[in-house]
């Protein structure tokens, strides 16, 4: 599998859209060779503002442009774009449920040296529970692309969020994205797991290693947290002996919840792959941290032979 | 220079003012204060200053009032409705179960308002963003932002600041209520915010100030600041919370107070006598 960043993709379709539509604009807070917003900036100078390290005042002045009809795609580390802003995502864009796209970069675990305070275990969470709020996470590069392309196309407020790593591609160029629809990557008819973002590709290798025990799973992209069809998660769920799912965020308020909200009445047994509430710390890489905190192929096999009823053997 | 009928606005604001104090009613609680202290500057911009089309709320090239000191929303609705927005019947369920009118401005439930406010320090960051908007559309339309002189202990005021200024947002108008009582008693005393002239100089601003209380001062500021290229403008308005009511002038206890019965008479005979006149 290509191995690709996430961050290019989504700047580079930030062009893109620029060159299809005049009212795109972005913004920015002092961290676009990070976020990858500084090819816009190079692209369109004029609907590229530099909001300097001031996310709350970025965020607001995003709704302001929205009102004049502009599509504004807003750029910080994750921590900082839904951490930071929370209010004014909540009353400025939200409640009006106006055209704002925040894009929370670097979320996750994923910025490993910077620890703690750069990384995000609960944006999602945040995130999902204002109303009216689209939350996306992309498991690779080419989902990334077309996600971006599906917020500008769609009207109303959307939160993304993308990791720091790179990581290996999961979808083709041809299938499609569209948002609320979880995505089967890979079928099984004993367990199904679901994934979002980073942890989609260890679910794949997780399915690898279930194959050695003897254990079929099916891997499904929840990569729209909301909307997200519930019918069909549980139509993807339907006749497995368990549910796992695995997030780089914390089991509280994330994918963990979705599922287990969605299959609420199916009596399915469901484990959870997730941060155990607790914050992120710096490390050598973002691997030794996905192990430290238990977010590995290893630990999601596990989980799913445990689920399933299978001694870990 | 624009004319103003000067004697239309101050009629105007005394209108609003007995709107407020009918949609609010006796014994119940409202943010009176500040919605009496930036009466005539909302008269002002709305019965003469600003161009804008109450039968066409989302012409494109209106001038934009954006209320940041949400909590006051009472003074807006009562511009609104005067203007023919929307009834004066509304003022009866105000801040009922489906209510347009709502404890705070709602652009989803109430026309004519033009974003979201109430928690504080947000208004002034929507208005600059606006305003550039507008600019890159080449529009002439002028922001107009109501920011309190409480509010302004909110950071994110000072990050707008900044961005005003630095994208040299001449079509943003600042108006800071300058009533000098926050929620539980003088700025001074409680948090100041002062000096408030150079503070905003220092950010970059055109300074003016005004006696926010005078339909005449104001529209003659505000006159000038149209010939102020080039930079953010604000106007400061010196006002006194509860302004127009003898009973709630200067008194904290009217920031969200209620009325006596016997109150709201004295009120009905002041401002019905006025608008009367």
């Amino acid at each position: 599998m290509k191995v690709q960043n996430l961050r290019e993709a989504y700047g580079r379709t930030l062009v893109e859209l620029g060159n299809e539509n005049p009212n795109v604009v972005v913004l920015e807070g002092d961290l676009g060779k990070s976020t990858m917003s500084c090819y816009f900036e190079d692209a369109f100078p004029k609907r590229f503002f530099e909001m300097g390290i001031a996310e709350a005042n970025m965020t607001s002045f995003a709704g302001g442009l929205a009102l004049t009809g502009k599509i504004p795609f807003t750029n910080s580390f994750a921590a900082f774009a839904a951490g930071r802003s929370y209010d004014q995502i909540r009353q400025g864009i939200c409640l009006p449920n106006l055209n704002v796209k925040i894009v929370g970069s670097s979320a996750g675990l994923s910025d490993y040296g910077d620890g703690s305070t750069h990384q995000t275990v609960e944006d999602i969470a945040i995130m999902r529970a204002i109303p009216n709020l689209t939350v996306l996470v992309p498991a690779d590069a080419i989902e990334t692309r077309k996600m971006t392309r599906a917020m500008a196309a769609h009207h109303g407020p959307v939160y993304m969020r993308v990791t720091r790593t790179d990581l290996p591609d999961v979808s083709g160029e041809d299938d499609e994205f569209v948002i609320g629809k979880p995505y089967q990557i890979r079928d099984g008819k004993d367990v199904v797991i679901f994934a979002i973002g980073a942890m989609v590709a260890k679910a794949l290798d997780a399915a690898d290693l279930l194959t050695a025990k003897g254990l079929s799973a099916r891997v499904v992209n929840v990569s729209s947290l909301k909307p997200v069809d519930e019918a069909a998660l549980r139509e993807l769920a339907q006749g497995m002996r368990g549910v796992i799912t695995a997030e780089e965020h914390s089991v509280i308020g994330g994918l963990a919840s979705v599922i287990t909200y969605a299959l609420r009445k199916t009596g399915l047994p469901v484990e959870c792959v997730g941060i155990e509430d607790r914050f992120g710390q710096s490390a050598e890489n973002c691997e030794i941290l996905l192990k430290e905190y238990g977010l590995t192929s290893k630990h999601i096999a596990d989980a799913a032979l445990s689920v399933a009823g299978t001694s870990h053997a | 220079m624009q004319h103003h009928d000067q004697t239309k606005v101050e009629r105007a604001a005394q209108a609003l003012r007995w709107n407020i104090v009918e949609m609010v009613g006796p014994n119940q609680k409202g943010h009176l204060g500040g919605s009496l202290s930036i009466a005539d500057v909302v008269a002002a911009l709305y019965f003469s200053k600003m161009r804008h089309d109450p039968q066409n709320p989302t012409w494109p090239d209106r001038d934009r009032f954006i209320l940041s000191k949400g909590h006051v929303a009472l003074v807006q609705y009562a511009a609104l409705a005067e203007c023919g927005y929307f009834s004066k019947r509304e003022f009866a369920k105000l801040k009922t179960l489906g209510s347009m009118l709502q404890g705070h401005p709602d652009i989803k439930r109430t026309p004519g308002i033009e974003a979201n406010t109430g928690s504080l320090g947000q208004g002034l960051s929507i208005a600059c963003g606006m305003a550039a908007g507008l600019k890159m559309d080449g529009r002439k339309s002028r922001v107009y932002c109501v920011v309190g002189d409480g509010e302004i202990a909110e950071g994110q005021i000072w990050e707008a600041a900044m961005a005003a200024s630095h994208y040299k947002l001449d079509n943003v108008v600042a108006i800071l209520d300058r009533n000098c009582l926050q929620a539980t008693g003088p700025i001074v005393k409680r948090f100041n915010t002062n000096p408030l002239v150079e503070k905003w100089q220092a950010f970059g601003w055109h300074v003016a100030e005004t006696d926010g209380n005078n339909v005449a001062a104001v529209l003659g500021a505000l006159d000038d600041l149209d010939e102020v290229v080039g930079k953010p403008k604000i106007l400061i308005a010196h006002t006194v919370k509860g302004a127009g009511l003898p009973f709630a002038e200067n008194n904290a206890a009217f920031h969200n107070g209620s009325m006596t019965t016997e109150q709201f008479e004295v009120a009905r005979q002041i401002l019905c006598a006025q608008a009367a006149v």
